[in-house]
């Protein structure tokens, strides 16, 4: 039998692609460790401590800011949260000038979101510090797709074999394409449904099966994704009208009932009540959509901790 | 590595656990309070047959816990790769609580000292024991066991190496040289 692998074999984690299914088990499986330590009266354990790990989100983000921030924390790292606005990006300084300076005050790690697709992997080459891809333009947001499997196991105990329904825009998410990386390697079944002007050519090539109707999507699944609508896309939508598309792809109770027994309905965040899901369903018996928040703290504590052993190793 | 010698086979394992769990019972005055907790890999299934020896013996149970120390390891940033993380799990809050600590072996200390601070993070603990199967000397801090179950003089190149049935198949110690 082969030993279970116990670190990771790169000093960032850019994407899901370049894992293995071994290192996705190896993080899910830290998590678990680390989701406790939320639930102590003390929520902290000294082990990054000493190590500065920096935010630089230069793009809007509550949710994912604050929850790396808080398992920086709980991990007794130091942070540093740098954002676009308000700095020296917005007097023209250049990605990799921010970053060699930022580099000047040696910290251990820097969690990226970047609207350029590739930004995290340009600072990974050329810089020391561990880089954690936090959100890169339409290309992957790991860390998204790493708690939404550590949920879906919690749930139903695995990933192999399960249905996972993915609706929505699937041609801009970063989310989905992590997500689609990330279940087809653990060998799920993976499915996605939305209005054919969201939907990328040739998505199948990716392992997944396209359907283009929700009840189709629905029919039999064990887990159900529901995507963001982009309101700030606004008026330059691809399809007619917000209405039209809660009539045609939102997430009701009543279409629900075409999925398995116990089905699973998750959401990545920030929600468009009444547009991709009706808030019976939000707020109902499936919905696992502040377990995926609680459960992010726990998956990133994991990654943070398993990449911050990597300077070690050096 | 070579096996030097082996200490324990499985009948004088059991019988030093039982020891222990006596020595527990009596430096306690009765069970009042008592909380055992292993610490992971190896204290785990010998604090769940010290706590089952006193629940023979007493008739009553005493609450079992498990505590993952990893994390508070003094040597995280210098060991690659990382340690495998569980969780830790204890049975009710320790608060004014008398605590067994419960490990294999008792060598330089540190991993005791770890213990004592990840355990002081869920509460204070009205008093903190520690007992060990193995005491092996060469302490590199002011740490003592309060219950053993062999003292055993080492050289610093041996290695003490505990086998219990519960994770290895087999209960037996060994003395092996590098």
């Amino acid at each position: 039998m082969r030993a279970a692998q116990t670190s990771l074999s790169s000093k960032d984690l850019l994407g899901i692609e370049p894992l293995t299914p071994e290192e996705i088990t190896l993080i899910l499986d830290t998590a678990e460790g680390f989701k406790e330590v939320s639930e102590r009266p003390v929520k902290k354990v000294p082990a990054l401590r000493g190590q500065l790990v920096i935010n630089l989100f230069m793009e809007a983000s509550t949710r994912t800011r604050v929850s790396f921030e808080i398992a920086e924390k709980r991990l007794s790292a130091d942070t540093l949260n740098f954002s676009a606005s308000g700095s020296s990006v917005e007097k023209g300084e250049t990605l990799i000038d921010t970053a060699q300076n930022l580099m000047a005050m040696h910290p251990d790690m820097i969690v990226i979101r970047h609207k350029h697709p590739g930004a995290p992997k340009m600072l990974a080459d050329r810089l020391p510090a561990s880089i954690i891809n936090a959100g890169d333009g339409a290309h992957e947001h790991p860390t998204q797709a790493l708690l939404d499997a550590f949920t879906i196991r919690e749930r139903l105990g695995r990933l192999h074999g399960v249905n996972v329904s993915i609706i929505g825009d699937i041609a801009h998410s970063r989310v989905v394409r992590s997500n689609i990386h990330l279940l087809t390697k653990m060998k799920a079944n993976v499915t996605v449904a939305g209005p054919p002007t969201l939907m990328p050519v040739e998505v199948e090539r990716l392992g997944v099966r396209v359907v283009h109707s929700l009840d189709e999507a629905i029919e039999g699944a064990d887990v159900i994704m529901m995507l963001r609508i982009q309101l700030e896309r606004q008026g330059k939508l691809s399809f007619p009208s917000l209405r039209e598309y809660y009539n045609t792809f939102g997430l009701t109770p009543e279409r629900l009932h075409r999925a398995r027994e116990g089905v699973v309905v998750m959401h990545p965040g920030p929600m468009n009540r009444g547009v991709e899901i009706a808030s019976d369903v939000a707020d109902g018996p499936w919905s696992v959509i502040l377990d995926q928040v609680t459960n992010g703290v726990a998956v990133r504590m994991a990654v943070l901790y398993l990449l911050g052993g990597a300077h070690a190793a050096e | 590595m070579n096996v030097k010698k082996r200490l324990l086979d499985s009948p004088r394992m059991t019988r030093a656990i039982r020891r222990m769990a006596i020595e527990i019972v009596e430096k306690n005055r009765g069970l009042r309070d008592l909380i055992i907790v292993g610490i992971r890999s190896r204290g785990v299934p010998i604090g769940e047959r010290i706590a089952k020896e006193i629940e023979t013996m007493e008739g009553h149970s005493v609450p079992f816990g498990v505590l993952d120390i990893t994390l508070y390891r003094d040597d995280l940033t210098t060991i690659a790769p990382q340690p495998v993380v569980k969780p830790t799990k204890l049975p009710e809050p320790i608060d004014d609580k008398v605590v067994v600590l419960v490990d294999d072996v008792l060598y330089t200390g540190r991993t005791v000292r770890a213990a004592m601070d990840a355990l002081i993070d869920f509460g204070r603990p009205k008093a903190v024991m520690l007992a060990v199967l193995i005491d092996r000397g060469h302490r590199e801090l002011p740490i003592h066991a309060d219950v053993i179950g062999k003292t055993v003089p080492t050289d610093a190149d041996e290695v003490i190496k505990v086998r219990m049935a519960e994770l290895d198949g087999e209960d037996e110690v060994l003395i092996m040289e590098k």
